[in-house]
């Protein structure tokens, strides 16, 4: 009898330090099947496909390829086994035509027989219906087209398995309709493909079957026949676990930021947050809740003058409250708000590679946004900024060697403490927060909750962009919902249920009406 | 099952820094050990012999210690001038240009104006222009930089040849005697815009002014808001950003600086020690300067100590292949040795070394 699965696999384990980014976990995929793997960020399903990939080694469990158990333990050792994975990021070089790129690291000799390659590529992309180029050059492509050439490389090297890690967050829904129909014709050919996504609607629109994992563990899987939003949803976030983080009704909530109309543009005009409105009040923790990469970066960096924003976007700022006087934020820049003594904190996701300066040392890093000010004309204070981070590494209880310790060598939770330290430090009006636990263990993260409390009891607008539903249910007054660069509702905090806020990330309420509370 | 290499490498972590001074100077030694090893086999000559004549090829009379002390000045204050930039993590390896480039600022400032003015002027305006010049140098990689994200390396390296050919066109314009394809000695009569002896000797100046802008620059670095912004934006742009510091103007402000001290020191090359202007003025000190900034960290008064080391080995390689009737190569290659152990040390102190035991297996994390 021919074996039914073309992967399975069964108890799998793998952890990165103390973190377990997967805990026992069992897949199978069916032969001739288009398999979703559906998670949270962090749920471990990137993690996982890298273990069928070659490019993690599983701490224990067992994987079985058309019936047969193997080890993986390269690459090409998956390729042997057929199996082909297209990341998230290319790997492809840029100078290089799309022909040479598939090409390279094939066995073989010096020589490369150009026609031959470009004939078989032509063979694939009839069969499949891609279109590709051969002769031209990576960095003359789209992000479709590149993501394409990833596809037809692995098919080229003769993959049966292919996983494509989330690729549709980089495609138009165009192109996605597009990449949708060359993977049915893939499964019509029989191939069995297993897509990585958090996107409900695309899980129900492609795949046979969905595997769901949650915090790094097996779910359970279901037939999206059978499956609906709702249920995946629940699925996917779980129940709700009590934390026990304080959380006092708001004193005295004015009005402080009002964002109005923000829409944000990248680099390659894409939009990353589209028309969003929202109002932050000073002595409440507002949250912001969203898959990642859904405008929580840009929202937050715009309003620290960090990108900028599309015209008739506005954030006033209101120190005195609604009825006081305003100043527009957007267009300002963050030296130009320093000196106009808005106190704006920002704690942004990436620590080391924004927030603080790595080779320095905690000193150093506490003169970071005020270095300027203090110090007599030309040269920098050092005393002061010294005190401070002594006072740091007292009151928030920082290991470090020593004040002279350059940030980079402190671990990840006494990292953000100086981080956050710091900011609390300058008397803050506005908090932002992005990830602010991330990485962080249960103490480190209770201390972070603290802290924030404390400023939101200090009358400070507080605004906390979380991933963990039970953090931002129990922490936060408010709750703004973030989905695919729209604003998809403000949930009360007291009030909202985990599914509920699951349900908004996923997918967009009524077209065009949006809730405010 | 899955492969572990042999040999571990793994970043070192808070290495004291006189254990990391104890590993250079036993890569130093290992270096003169492996060179005494090739001047043997090759030369068959007692290599004790050959260190005492490097010796002596560098300090050996008073004349030759001042000679070093002059090279290793202008070496040092390129180095200085490097330093900014290279903390700023801006790859200027156009010192070679900036040094020519205010050299003939200078030789045209002794050449026109040599006899219309007073020494102590001229050395003034000398030491203007050529400021001037070296700061033009710096700016314009840089402002490519800010403005278009040019790369600097290239850049910084390809104005090098533009100021060589300006150098050459300067020099065919400044011949004298016609014919002999060199400007010759400057105001070799009137010693015009010359460096004036201090205390009997001719390179005190040199020392003194080299040593004054080693130690602002490292007052610069270290104790000043534009100093710690350089090292902000070296280390991350997306921090200086994110602490409201113009990137652009860090970039222009700091190559300005680095030019223009590295076009002072084409001013020190003219007024105080060769009293001409050649394309060897610069005499590719501007590459060797590299090497005195990095293996400094920057720290200028460190960058004294490697300025001299490399200048004494130079001195005495140029001895050795005299003395023995070597040639230049073989001296250059123990010359080479001593620089790999030095430059090598480095990797030592950044990154530890380990073999693994085959007995405990432990996954390693991809």
């Amino acid at each position: 009898m021919a074996e039914e699965f073309a992967v399975r696999m069964v108890d799998v384990t793998k952890s990165f330090g103390h973190v377990l980014a997967n805990n026992k976990v069992y897949l199978e995929l069916k032969k001739g099947e288009i398999l979703s793997l559906l998670g949270e960020n962090g749920s471990g399903k990137t993690t996982l496909m890298n273990m069928l990939a070659g490019i993690y080694f599983p701490d224990a469990g067992q994987i079985y390829i058309n019936g047969r158990e193997v080890t993986i333990s390269s690459p090409h050792d998956a390729y042997k086994l057929g199996i082909g994975m297209v990341h998230q990021h290319f790997k492809l070089v840029d100078v290089l035509t799309a022909a040479e790129n598939i090409a390279l690291g094939l066995p073989g000799g010096v020589l490369v027989d150009r026609k031959a390659i470009a004939k078989r590529i032509r063979e694939i992309c009839d069969r499949y219906g891609f279109a590709v180029d051969p002769d031209k050059k990576v960095y003359d492509m789209s992000v479709s087209e590149k993501q394409t050439l990833e596809i037809v490389k692995t098919l080229y090297r003769g993959a049966e398995i292919l996983i494509l890690d989330e690729p549709t967050a980089v495609l138009t829904p165009q192109e996605t309709e597009n990449l949708f129909a060359v993977m049915r014709n893939m499964r019509a050919d029989g191939k069995s493909i297993i897509i990585i996504t958090h996107k409900l609607a695309e899980v129900l629109a492609i795949s046979d079957r969905v595997t769901v994992l949650r915090k790094g563990e097996y779910i359970g899987d279901m037939d999206t026949a059978k499956a609906d939003a709702r249920a995946l949803t629940d699925m996917m976030v779980g129940r709700t676990v009590t934390l026990n983080i304080q959380r006092d009704e708001p004193e005295n909530a004015q009005r402080r930021l009002e964002i109005r109309n923000l829409t944000v543009k990248d680099k390659d005009g894409v939009t990353r947050l589209d028309d969003i409105n929202l109002d932050v009040y000073a002595g409440e923790i507002l949250g912001v809740a969203g898959i990642s990469g859904c405008g929580q970066k840009e929202l937050l960096e715009t309003i620290a003058g960090l990108q900028p924003a599309a015209s008739g976007s506005s954030v006033k700022y209101r120190p005195t409250g609604p009825d006081g006087p305003a100043e527009e934020l957007l267009g300002l820049g963050p030296r130009a708000v320093s000196d106009r003594g808005i106190r704006l904190a920002f704690v942004p996701e990436d620590r080391l590679g924004m927030g603080l300066v790595g080779s320095m040392d905690l000193a150093g890093n506490m003169m970071l946004k005020s270095y300027r000010t203090q110090g007599k004309g030309f040269f920098t204070e050092r005393r002061k900024p010294y005190e401070l981070a002594k006072e740091v590494v007292r009151q928030l209880e920082v290991v470090t060697p020593s004040i002279e310790t350059p940030v980079r060598r402190l671990s990840g939770g006494n990292v953000q403490k100086v981080l956050v330290g710091r900011e609390i430090a300058m008397h803050p009006s506005v908090l932002m927060s992005a990830y602010a636990v991330r990485g962080l263990d249960i103490n480190t993260s209770y201390t972070i909750y603290r802290l924030l409390n404390e400023q939101k009891k200090a009358g400070v607008a507080v605004i906390y962009v979380g991933e963990d539903l039970d953090v931002l249910l129990q922490l936060c007054d408010r709750i703004a919902v973030l989905c695919g660069g729209k604003l998809n509702g403000v949930l009360d905090g007291r009030t909202a249920t985990k599914e509920e806020v699951g349900y908004r990330m996923t997918a967009m309420a009524g077209a065009g009406k949006e809730a405010r509370v | 099952m899955n492969h572990e290499s042999l040999l571990h490498i793994s970043k070192r972590e808070g290495l004291v820094w006189w254990q990391a001074w104890l590993i250079r100077l036993a890569s130093l030694l290992l270096g003169m050990v492996v060179s005494a090893a090739f001047i043997y086999t090759i030369t068959k000559l007692n290599p004790v012999r050959v260190y005492a004549a490097m010796w002596d090829g560098a300090f050996g009379t008073t004349r030759r210690a001042w000679v070093t002390t002059r090279d290793a000045m202008m070496l040092l204050c390129i180095g200085v001038g490097l330093a900014p930039a290279f903390m700023m993590r801006f790859w200027n390896i156009g010192a070679e240009g900036q040094i020519l480039m205010g050299g003939c600022a200078t030789a045209a400032v002794l050449l026109y104006a040599g006899n219309a003015f007073p020494s102590w002027l001229l050395l003034l305006l000398g030491a203007l222009v050529s400021v001037l010049a070296g700061a033009l140098w710096g700016i314009v990689p840089a402002f490519f930089k800010a403005r278009w994200n040019t790369n600097e390396t290239l850049f910084t390296l390809m104005m090098n040849y533009i100021a060589i050919q300006i150098t050459c066109f300067l020099v065919a314009k400044w011949e004298n005697p016609k014919g002999s394809n060199s400007v010759g000695i400057i105001n070799s009569r009137t010693q015009a815009g010359w460096f004036p002896s201090l205390f009997g000797q001719q390179y005190v100046m040199n020392v003194i002014l080299v040593l004054a802008i080693a130690v602002l620059m490292f007052l610069y670095l270290r104790y000043t808001k534009q100093g710690y912004e350089i090292s902000v934006v070296g280390e991350s742009e997306n921090t200086a950003r994110y602490a409201g510091i113009s990137v652009r103007r860090v970039l222009i402000r700091t190559m300005a600086i680095s030019g223009a001290v590295c076009g002072f020191s084409g001013f020190i090359a003219v007024s105080g020690s060769g009293h001409t202007i050649s394309v060897d003025t610069a005499g590719g000190r501007g590459f060797t300067a590299i090497i005195v900034a990095w293996m400094a960290k920057f720290n200028t008064f460190v960058m004294i100590l490697i300025a001299l080391l490399l200048v004494f080995l130079e001195k005495g390689a140029i001895q050795i292949a005299s003395q023995f009737q070597l040639n230049d190569y073989a001296s250059n290659v123990v010359e080479g040795i001593i620089l790999f152990f030095l430059l090598g040390s480095e990797f030592f102190i950044q990154y530890d070394l380990r073999f693994r035991s085959h007995s405990h297996k432990k996954e390693v994390q991809a």
